[in-house]
């Protein structure tokens, strides 16, 4: 049997039943404590079978001790996690059938590129010949194919996790597990990997939980992220629900960047800039702050007057940061093309579009 | 090295001719002894150990020389199968224990090894009865002796792999623990291993008081049964556990430089 290389989806050559009816995983109601301190507060959250899921937050907000505790590397203190439907409490880590991939580079040092990646392989008593079938799809897959018989000391940081992927995917597991793959790399090694990770993931329709702290990445690599804040999730949905659509003021600070603005609550509509605007979510009339994105806010000949403090060129386009009379400052995404000076006066007005808001003194 | 405080090339000769001197006069001197006979010098003496005429003179000798072998054996046993296993163990899963280990595995240095008889003595009573008075249950008493030198070893080359994340991704790869421990743990601390074994093996050839004390014969106490027959041979004796020690120390040191090489750290 070899990795389903060119398959759409992974179920057509890898014919396991509890692969038919679904890997999916599930947390429900997940809670744990390292001592005194609780870090997941009833974690709920279903991936289904062949999605990828990230699990999005700063550090600390309990996204890898998830990980950790679907992997079975760490215990659960209350709560059920199952893949594929079976309870895992009880599961060691070796029994789970899992792929995993971690932050700090993975490799055994002792081992070749390609023993490295049969060492599941060997663990399951797969025979010889398969195996070495196997481990030259899967490095094949990842486009190390010719880099075999080398050891970890003379590959790169961004080679290294490409063995690391290949060597979890041999195994064919029901659900793969990626804790900050891409941290340890360099920006465009780190861009580069991330696209190659979504394209196996796809072609493969392994279900995979991805865990990163990196908007930017979560946003480009998911079917749905869960954003995760102290040990819970505030929001899960597409990327394109949660930053067109932040359900709370920390998901609309966390996930892309926004202006803080003053604006007047009345009616489901925020008043902002002089602008009434739609607003996401119930809240009570009264002055509050809404949340405006780059792409929301423009220049023009009407709005509210304002400074410009700084410009930047950013190739395709130009992002200003201005400051209002009363001292608020705005940063306005706007076409490369309209160029504008440090201290020119400027008006700026934002877009019809739904803004989340904050209470002002939170 | 900074040549402004680098010292002056005489005083570098001076110091090491000096300590080198420390180091082979008593040396030489022994085995100017060993060479003597009557008013000349000859290999005479170094024959006598294997002529067959003299065979209970040198019996000792050869008694305590097999069971200095079996009780290196033994230690190292004790060294790979307990204190190995249990350090990987406080190392990936109670890290919290780490220095109460170290505590423990250190503190057979600060005990002189007189003290450490005195505990000992009741122990063996016991043990004597539990697994009988053959040489090898002394091991147990040189794994105590060898745990201070065998840890530092041990812990230097754990502490310098990730072994936390390479059990890990071996766990998630379907290993169970004894693999783990063998296949991936083992092979990255093979260096620490080694050492821990070698320093062991320098240790137990080398010791005297804690056998002699527990009325067992070892190569050092029969070296001194013996030198009271035949000085010549227990100076010979001498020599050659010395000689022993010192090609072990080299393999230590040349074999830990190939495997840093090979291992490409």
């Amino acid at each position: 049997m070899t990795l389903p290389l060119t398959a759409p989806h992974r179920t057509a050559a890898v014919a396991r039943p509890d692969h038919e009816d679904g890997s999916g995983v599930r947390f429900a109601g997940v809670v744990k404590a390292f001592g005194a301190q609780r870090v997941l507060h009833g974690l709920d959250l279903d991936v289904a079978p062949g999605e990828l899921v990230c699990l999005l937050g700063p550090s600390g907000c309990g996204k890898s001790t998830a990980l950790r505790l679907l992997a079975g590397l760490e215990h659960l203190d209350g709560g059920r996690i199952t893949i594929a439907g079976r309870d895992m409490a009880g599961v060691p880590t070796n029994k789970r059938d899992i792929g995993m991939v971690f932050q700090s580079y993975s490799l055994f040092p002792h081992l070749s590129v390609a023993r490295n990646t049969a060492f599941g392989l060997r663990t399951r008593r797969v025979p010889a010949a398969e195996a070495a079938e196997r481990v030259a799809a899967a490095l094949e897959l990842v486009g190390l194919a010719e880099l075999a018989q080398r050891y970890p000391h003379q590959l790169s940081g961004g080679q290294q996790q490409r063995v690391a992927l290949a060597r979890a995917l041999v195994t064919e597991p029901r659900v793969l597990l990626l804790d900050e793959p891409l941290s340890a790399l360099d920006a465009k090694v780190r861009v580069q990997l991330r696209d190659e990770i979504r394209r196996i993931q796809q072609r493969l329709g392994i279900t995979t939980v991805f865990v990163t702290h990196d908007q930017e990445e979560a946003l480009a690599i998911s079917d749905r992220v869960a954003v995760m804040n102290a040990g819970t999730i505030e929001q899960h949905g597409t990327p394109e629900d949660l930053y067109m659509r932040p359900a709370t003021p920390f998901v609309a600070e966390f996930i892309g960047r926004s202006s803080l603005v003053p604006a007047m609550v009345s009616a489901g509509t925020a008043t902002v800039l002089g602008r009434r605007v739609p607003l996401l979510g119930d809240r009570v009339d009264g002055p509050a702050l809404v949340f405006v994105r780059p792409e929301n806010l423009e220049l023009g000949p009407e709005g509210a007057p304002a400074i410009v403090v700084a410009t930047s060129y950013l190739g395709a386009v130009r992002r200003t940061q201005v400051r209002t009379e009363d001292g608020t400052e705005l940063v306005v995404q706007h076409a490369a093309a309209e160029r504008v000076e440090t201290g020119a006066l400027v008006r700026v007005q934002v877009r019809p579009e739904p803004v989340a808001a904050r209470d002002p003194e939170a | 090295m900074n040549r402004a405080i680098a010292p002056a090339r005489w005083l570098r000769v001076l110091v090491l001719s000096l300590v080198g001197a420390l180091f082979a006069v008593p040396l030489v001197g022994m085995a100017e002894f060993t060479l003597r006979e009557g008013n000349g010098h000859g290999w005479g003496h170094w024959a006598d150990m294997l002529h067959p005429a003299r065979p209970e003179v040198y019996a000792p000798l050869w008694q305590g020389l097999r069971n200095s072998l079996v009780l290196a054996v033994a230690t190292i046993a004790i060294v790979m199968l307990l204190v190995a296993p249990t350090m990987v163990l406080v190392h990936l899963r109670f890290p919290r224990l780490r220095r109460w280990m170290e505590v423990v595995a250190l503190l057979p240095i600060a005990l002189p090894s007189i003290a450490l008889v005195v505990g000992l003595a009741p122990i063996y009573l016991v043990i004597g009865h539990a697994f009988g008075t053959g040489i090898w249950s002394l091991a147990f008493a040189y794994g105590i002796t060898c745990l201070p030198f065998a840890y530092r070893a041990l812990q230097a080359n754990l502490d310098a792999v990730d072994t936390r994340t390479h059990a890990e991704a071996a766990r998630s790869l379907g290993a169970s623990w004894g693999r783990v421990l063998l296949r991936v743990i083992a092979p990255n601390v093979r260096r620490g291993l080694m050492l821990a074994g070698l320093i062991s093996v320098a240790v137990v050839l080398g010791e005297f008081t804690i056998a002699s004390l527990l009325n067992r014969q070892n190569m050092q106490t029969a070296l001194v049964v013996v030198s009271k027959i035949d000085p010549f041979v227990a100076v010979i004796m001498s020599l050659l556990s010395l000689a022993l020690v010192f090609v072990l120390l080299l393999v230590i040191d040349r074999v830990g430089r190939l495997l840093t090489v090979r291992s490409g750290r």
